[in-house]
């Protein structure tokens, strides 16, 4: 049936390996971080990583990876190498300052409903 | 074994086998990538293009069953019916070739496809309108990602320019087909859509910014005809429908 086809798909994406020249190609595209947004309004969220030759091809790919049920309306690519990331050997110094300073917190004002998904 | 249905092929009905059956063996071909494509994220991307166009098949073969008014329905189509009664273009029952092979036909169909959506977006009758309306966001996208790989491919590597230009040689053969007129079938679908002449100065304006940008040269029109659209297949198409066909043939009406 025309519609079973649909549901066939999943498995055939598994059986994918490489070649030698195709593996040495592969790591020659830089990594990209990708970023969807599923309704606007909301924030990207990071939601995996691809390998791509440039800009465009690294937004047309998460495009086809990561939003094919219907996961967003707005995509975003990085590179891997531009994030910059917090060491974690610098956890405690950066971040145990802040259990203790509840005054910090908004805990006292209410939100409105129709703001209160924040 | 189930026997094949035989269809009552008025010039509406044929009008949209031609579309239906150009996306449905297009989307047997393209998934033949599924599993094998060079890179995992083009291999999803091949299997999203192939299954795209099998919900396009579904609704166009649907309607198609509707109009002919015997009963079938878009399996019965797709899967019982003789060779001969199958009008896709040929160029879509071609083996699936190389990656570059892929993408030239890829670029040449979806933009086919997409002027004919356009277009089929303001046919008077409202249901095709409406599957156009749908369609045309799909075929845009193809168009999009197909002629991005050929400017790639093109403007690169020597390898990869020879294999693009080797393609773009033997797919133009079949490009003529696309747009000659069928005066049996026209005349009596034109409240459906245009007939496909009507796009080919938008396809080859088109295709032509295209092989500029992949700095490939546009190939030299010549004699050879291919017929697919008659339902006179080339040699392939056979062996393509024994493979398509076997399931429902061998466990008639079968679900799973």
């Amino acid at each position: 049936m025309l519609a079973n086809r649909f549901k066939i798909f999943t498995v055939f994406i598994m059986n994918n390996t490489p070649s030698k020249a195709a593996e040495h190609a592969l790591t020659d595209w830089p990594l990209w971080e990708v970023f969807v947004r599923s309704r606007s309004g909301l924030d990207h969220k990071h939601c995996g990583s691809l390998h791509a030759s440039d800009a465009k091809m690294a937004i047309q790919m998460g495009r086809d990876v990561y939003t094919r049920r219907q996961e967003g309306t707005s995509v975003w690519v990085v590179r891997s190498d531009q994030i910059v990331a917090s060491d974690p050997g610098d956890k405690d110094m950066f971040f145990d300052p802040m259990e203790d300073k509840v005054y910090r917190h908004p805990t006292f004002y209410k939100l409105p409903d129709s703001v209160n998904h924040m | 074994m189930q026997t094949s249905i035989s269809i009552d092929c008025t010039p509406s009905v044929k009008y949209l086998l031609r579309i239906g059956d150009t996306c449905l063996i297009h989307a047997q071909r393209i998934s033949e990538w599924s599993g094998h494509a060079p890179i995992l994220e083009e291999d999803i991307a091949l299997s999203n293009m192939a299954l795209d166009l099998i919900g396009q098949t579904r609704a166009v073969l649907t309607l198609a069953g509707q109009l002919e008014g015997k009963g079938h329905d878009e399996d019965q189509l797709a899967y019982l019916r003789s060779e001969q009664d199958y009008f896709n273009l040929t160029m879509v029952e071609l083996p699936r070739g190389d990656f570059a092979f892929t993408v030239v036909r890829n670029v040449m169909v979806a933009t086919l496809l997409k002027l004919l959506w356009e277009r089929l977006c303001d046919s008077e009758h409202a249901e095709l309108a409406a599957i156009a309306g749908k369609a045309i966001k799909e075929a845009r996208y193809h168009q999009q990602h197909a002629a991005d790989w050929l400017i790639r491919l093109g403007d690169s590597t020597a390898e990869a320019r020879q294999r693009a230009e080797r393609a773009l040689q033997d797919l133009w053969l079949y490009v003529p087909e696309f747009f000659e007129a069928d005066h049996n079938a026209a005349s009596g679908a034109s409240n459906l859509g245009p007939d496909w002449s009507e796009v080919k100065v938008k396809w080859h304006a088109e295709m032509h910014t295209i092989l500029q940008a992949s700095t490939l040269s546009e190939p030299e029109d010549r004699t050879f005809r291919s017929t697919g659209k008659y339902g006179v297949h080339s040699e392939h198409m056979g062996y393509l429908l024994a493979e398509m066909q076997y399931l429902q043939r061998a466990y008639p009406g079968g679900q799973w």
